[in-house]
């Protein structure tokens, strides 16, 4: 089982990365596309959680939470676009 | 238990790590928005596709070995998250990047602007 897990700490040390230009970012669509980064890596580790925990709603959790951020993505845009 | 189950599912991790942290990179090096989407965007999602990849063949090799429903039940859903990570990426990284241009912000270095010429 150790390959999941460090699998888990690697892609928490992305989202660290991600946070940063999620800080520095100069324009708002720059934080945009940090935080769909940071969403998509946390949807690899609730699957890895939920094949560590063998828990499969874990995984139902991260469907969930894919769609959910899609939708706050487009309304994001639709926000920078002056659509909305 | 299949045989070499560890071996399969530690190459698909590692691959789906390094396009990941190939994205990554790439959001904290390019030079402007448009290059950093091009980066996070395909790479992330490659990378994550890879992960779940993993995931897919390790619930089918254990309900092959153990005929055990509930890895078969991972599996599944593995695979619909996987579906779900795919189209919502490539969607909502074409919305950021046409509501990023709305507002007048410009690629560096760009020599035309074809969707300015075109005025939609």
């Amino acid at each position: 089982m150790d390959q999941w897990l460090i699998t888990i700490a690697c892609l928490a040390i992305l989202i660290i990365m991600a946070t940063a230009r999620l800080l520095v970012g100069p324009t708002a669509p720059d934080r945009v596309i940090a935080v769909d980064t940071v969403n998509t890596l946390t949807i690899a580790i609730m699957v890895l959680l939920g094949v560590i925990f063998s828990q499969i709603i874990f995984i139902d959790v991260a469907i969930v939470y894919g769609l959910l951020s899609f939708v706050a993505t487009l309304y994001i845009a639709k926000y920078i676009g002056g659509e909305l | 238990m299949v045989a070499g189950l560890d071996l399969i599912t530690s190459i698909l991790l590692i691959v789906g790590i390094t396009f990941n942290t190939l994205g990554v990179i790439g959001l904290l090096r390019f030079p402007d928005l448009y290059t950093r989407m091009h980066a996070t965007t395909k790479a992330t999602t490659f990378g994550s596709i890879f992960i779940c990849l993993a995931v897919i063949v390790y619930g089918l090799a254990l309900f092959i070995g153990k005929a055990d429903s509930q890895y078969l039940v991972l599996s599944i859903h593995t695979f619909l998250a996987m579906a779900c990570l795919a189209f919502t990426n490539a969607v909502s990284a074409h919305a950021i990047a046409r509501a990023a241009h709305r507002s007048g912000i410009l690629p560096k270095l760009a020599v035309c602007d074809r969707l300015a010429e075109a005025k939609l």
